[in-house]
């Protein structure tokens, strides 16, 4: 049951008839409601709005005394720069392996949320979504009597659903304070990993019920006055696999919001406070009004682009995310219904907090990066959404891999863009293609070398492939679409800490490329074993084994899919002792020359959950690639034959997608073979492709496929989802408004895979006659 | 006037049409689904994003499984230039991708009282540069052969 605040009700009679209260009696009711909350949970009210607020009495004050812009962007820069250092003093100091390679981030906010501006390095989205638990300590612990807020206090806080991407991020939230009033807010953001939850490293792909998500810390006060509350302090560390790493990140976050204070301090004693309040409250209000200008200039008119995902990471699905984006003048409308319905025992689901802060980093880091790094960039946008779906989960969906819909969010408003400022002759950021939009990466957990329990991630999720631009080739695992100055690490220096080698590690996968006239920057493959440890395993948590997870651009193709491959059942650490030579490894040679005798070789989708790793069994993986920009056949011959001679193509790529005839010996382009083969691709084109309302009598469906299980709209033009649930007579397809849908719980696949088993036992029994008694 | 919607489409404000970039092809109501004048292919995803893993052998490969995924090819009917490409499951309608105020496209355009051609480029950077100028040029002379050759 979900129980939230300043719910109150109607008296009501016995027949039915409503009975408006007086205003005494409403008052009493208020009254008792508030003496007696069973329990503050999320507020409906500050979590659904991501709009600034309106100028406090205080900041119209300050204001009015007078505005410098010089002297406000010198404040402005200032900030910045005390966040960076903040920002490094984390980076350089934590413990989390998120920190050494900047998955963390800084950020000031004014005195009633809304962020003024983020360290120039890190993840946007960790501070664009703090507004929701600030708002809520404003509301519900300011004048709290059992909590209060006072100079030196620190917030401890991790629950996405009290405004969070996901709860393996953990955050340092303290108010800075004049004459006891509070005027800003400084917070830390760091990507712990490990939190306790079902699975180790903190993005559990096999939860299954909310509590499965790991810690559930709603905004509460650790830090008191500048001293951190060992009892509290005690009861996170107990409550998770790493109790080091919990203390020594909640030091280091201390440490950074402290020195950030430092630097605030030295501003306010120089300008006053009352421009120090100005100056962030402006920045704030400047930003909302550049963005509707930006706006103003885009073409009126609506972008509609849907995702589709593949997997719950538990089983292969089809999964809707829906979004049509709507300029007129100075407004946007993000419209994600029809995005299919949340899934109420699988880890897939999002809070909208955590879509909005992944689209909040696209509008910052590729639509308008040069924008101040203020979150005031989304407040112009309307979104559009309906409660229950996967991109819009209730509270009583378990979000363990919210990333799967948060990450769609990103792509939607990335994607969509390249058409609406095409025509823009004002652009602040590139043409280009969607950017890769998977965390391909092993997450890990067990006992180490050393005798520590841990339990986190490689840095490999930051080496997503970038997106084409219109005029180059995108960048080979460039950056994570969540942090552009982040790192894809030392694999070497890991392994000091972590009973694992990766084997190999950043090798170009040949052929895993977004095809297109410029092509999008590939992925590399990853293969690991772990060794030396009574306990270890491996999880992977991504989609798009079965279906691409981004599309191309203006003709170009999206990514391939990506596969987990595994070999059970061998030593590759005793095989290459006995034998180097053996020491020659990639995906495709292990698994399709199977070398190792004895081994079981397997694939699977990127949903692992927790697997036990026994001594040098292997486990493959590759990151995907940006999707390609423009036609295939418009490709420059000399940069497809350059591609092959270094092996990231193969000749069947090069001859069969982009059309080039070249010199096998010397990789010389035979120009005159080349055109003639383009021009038979383009008439092969001509030939084969219907015009399309013919093609549409053909292709269009009435429903998906019958077998498919399916979710979302079925075309755009319905408010109806189709959804397949379960019943004791078996799934059934059933097609109603989100607010119809009957709850969606997916079985146990290990009892649908005995199900099927024992059907066939029954089949083969009959077949052969085999009569067997069975006891029910 | 005629304004660059993408790489390959152009939107003819004065006759209010879609037409293609490369071969000035007519490709219906500017006001309208442009993908209504082209030709559709539905793809194997399976021809475009090929196994790296053996098919034989395993059920991930690399490849896209074509019961979940479909890849739609949408060309251009005068020159066969891929126009775009969409990621469907099989029998998904094709999305409307775009529709545009063509009112408003026009009035922003006569206040800005810039040529297209000179002033869309592809973004910041010195690389980013984009030359409609051939293809914009081309409605003056309305020339019957293709104003781009291809390689």
């Amino acid at each position: 049951m979900t129980l939230t605040v300043n719910e109150t009700s109607n008296a009501s009679g016995g027949d039915g008839t409503s009975q408006p209260l007086t205003d005494q009696e409403q008052e009493w009711v208020d009254q008792f409601m508030d003496e007696t909350t069973l329990f503050l949970g999320p507020d409906p009210a500050i979590m659904r709005s991501h709009q600034i607020t309106s100028r406090s009495a205080y900041e119209e004050e300050c204001i009015a005394k007078g505005i410098d812009p010089i002297q406000i962007d010198r404040i402005r820069k200032r900030l910045a720069g005390a966040l960076d250092e903040g920002y490094e003093m984390c980076e350089a100091m934590g413990a989390a392996p998120g920190a050494k390679w900047g998955d963390l981030t800084t950020a000031i906010y004014t005195a009633e949320g809304d962020v003024t501006y983020l360290s120039c390095h890190g993840v946007i989205a960790f501070s664009a979504i703090l507004h929701h638990p600030i708002r809520y300590i404003m509301k519900y612990w300011k004048d709290e009597p059992t909590v209060g807020i006072n100079p030196g206090d620190g917030f401890i806080h991790n629950d996405a659903r009290y405004g969070n991407v996901h709860n393996t991020d953990q955050s340092m939230i303290t108010p800075i304070m004049r004459d006891g009033q509070i005027i800003a807010w400084v917070a830390a953001t760091i990507h712990e990993g490990e939190n306790g939850a079902c699975e180790p490293g903190g993005m559990p792909s096999g939860s299954e019920t909310p509590f499965d998500d790991g810690l559930r810390m709603s905004p509460f006060k650790i830090v008191e006055k500048g001293e951190l509350r060992r009892d509290l302090l005690t009861f996170l560390q107990h409550s998770v696999r790493d109790p080091k790493l919990q203390l020594a990140d909640l030091k280091v976050k201390i440490g950074a919001v402290q020195r950030i204070q430092e630097r605030v301090d030295s501003i306010i004693d120089e300008v006053g406070i009352e421009t120090f309040v100005a100056a962030l409250r402006v920045t704030v209000e400047d930003v909302e009004q550049e963005v509707k200008r930006r706006i103003s200039e885009l073409p009126d008119g609506t972008v509609t682009f849907n995702q589709f995902m593949d997997s719950t990471l538990k089983e292969n699905i089809l999964i809707k995310f829906a979004c049509k984006v709507t300029v007129k003048g100075e407004n946007m409308t993000v419209d994600l219904r029809g995005t299919g319905p949340e899934i109420l025992n699988r880890a897939i689901n999002s809070p909208l907090c955590s879509v909005k802060s992944m689209m909040m980093q696209a509008i910052l880091a590729f639509w308008w990066p040069d924008l101040p790094r203020c979150t005031s960039a989304m407040s112009p946008i309307d979104i559009v959404s309906d409660e229950h779906t996967w991109a819009d989960a209730g509270y009583d969906a378990p979000m363990g891999q919210s990333l799967q819909a948060s990450f769609r969010g990103f792509s939607a408003l990335q994607t969509a863009f390249a058409k609406m400022q095409f025509s823009n002759p004002e652009k602040f950021s590139n043409v280009l293609a969607p950017w890769f939009n998977q965390i391909n990466t092993f997450l890990w957990g067990g006992l180490t070398q050393h005798g520590d329990q841990v339990g986190n991630l490689c840095a490999d999720l930051n080496g997503m492939g970038g997106g084409a631009k219109a005029f180059r080739d995108g960048e080979d695992a460039v950056s994570p679409l969540f942090c552009a100055m982040a790192d894809t690490a030392e694999q070497e220096v890991m392994e000091e800490e972590v009973p694992f080698m990766q084997l190999v590690s950043k090798r170009i996968v040949r052929d895993n490329q977004g095809f297109g006239k410029n092509s999008g920057g590939m992925g590399y493959e990853m293969i690991v074993a772990a060794e030396g440890t009574p306990m270890w395993g491996f999880m992977t948590v991504t989609s798009g084994s079965k279906f691409s997870s981004v599309t191309g651009m203006f003709g170009g193709y999206g990514c391939s899919t990506n596969p987990l491959a595994m070999v059970k059942g061998i030593n590759i650490y005793d095989i290459i002792r006995k034998d180097s030579s053996q020491f020659d490894l990639s995906m495709e040679r292990i698994m399709n020359d199977r070398p190792y005798e004895g081994g079981k070789y397997t694939t699977a989708h990127m949903g692992l959950q927790f697997d036990v790793a026994k001594d040098g069994e292997l486990y493959m993986i590759a990151q995907g690639s940006g999707g390609g920009y423009g036609d295939v056949l418009e490709r420059d011959p000399e940069s497809v034959a350059k591609d092959l001679e270094l092996g990231r193509i193969s000749a069947h790529v090069a001859t069969t997608i982009y059309g080039v005839v070249w010199d096998p010996e010397t990789f010389v382009v035979d120009e005159e073979a080349t055109r003639q083969l383009r021009h038979d691709a383009r008439q092969a084109r001509l030939s084969r492709g219907k015009p399309y309302k013919e093609f549409l009598e053909s292709y269009v469906q009435a429903e998906p496929p019958k077998d498919l299980l399916y979710y979302g709209s079925w075309g755009d033009d319905t408010d109806e989802l189709t959804a397949t649930h379960f019943t004791s007579s078996g799934p059934e397809r059933v097609k109603a408004t989100v607010d119809k849908l009957p709850l969606i719980m997916i079985p146990d696949r290990r009892e649908v895979k005995i199900e099927k088993l024992e059907e066939r036992i029954r089949e083969l029994e009959t077949k052969h006659n085999e009569v067997v008694q069975r006891r029910a | 006037m005629r304004i660059p919607m993408t790489e390959y489409l152009i939107i003819d404000l004065d006759t209010e049409r879609w037409t293609c970039k490369v071969c000035d092809h007519d490709l219906g109501d500017a006001r309208g689904n442009y993908k209504e004048g082209t030709l559709v292919y539905d793809r194997d995803p399976r021809d475009i994003h090929q196994s790296i893993l053996d098919p034989e052998k395993y059920e991930f490969t690399f490849a896209p499984d074509p019961t979940f995924c479909r890849i739609l090819e949408f060309y251009c009917p005068g020159c066969g230039t891929q126009l775009e490409t969409e990621y469907v499951p099989p029998g998904h309608p094709p999305t409307v991708d775009m529709l545009w105020d063509i009112d408003s496209l026009r009035e922003k355009w006569t206040e800005r009282g810039t040529d297209p051609a000179s002033v869309i480029n592809y973004g910041p950077g010195e690389e980013a540069v984009a030359d409609f100028s051939p293809a914009l040029g081309s409605y003056n002379s309305l020339s019957a052969s293709a104003p781009h050759s291809h390689s």
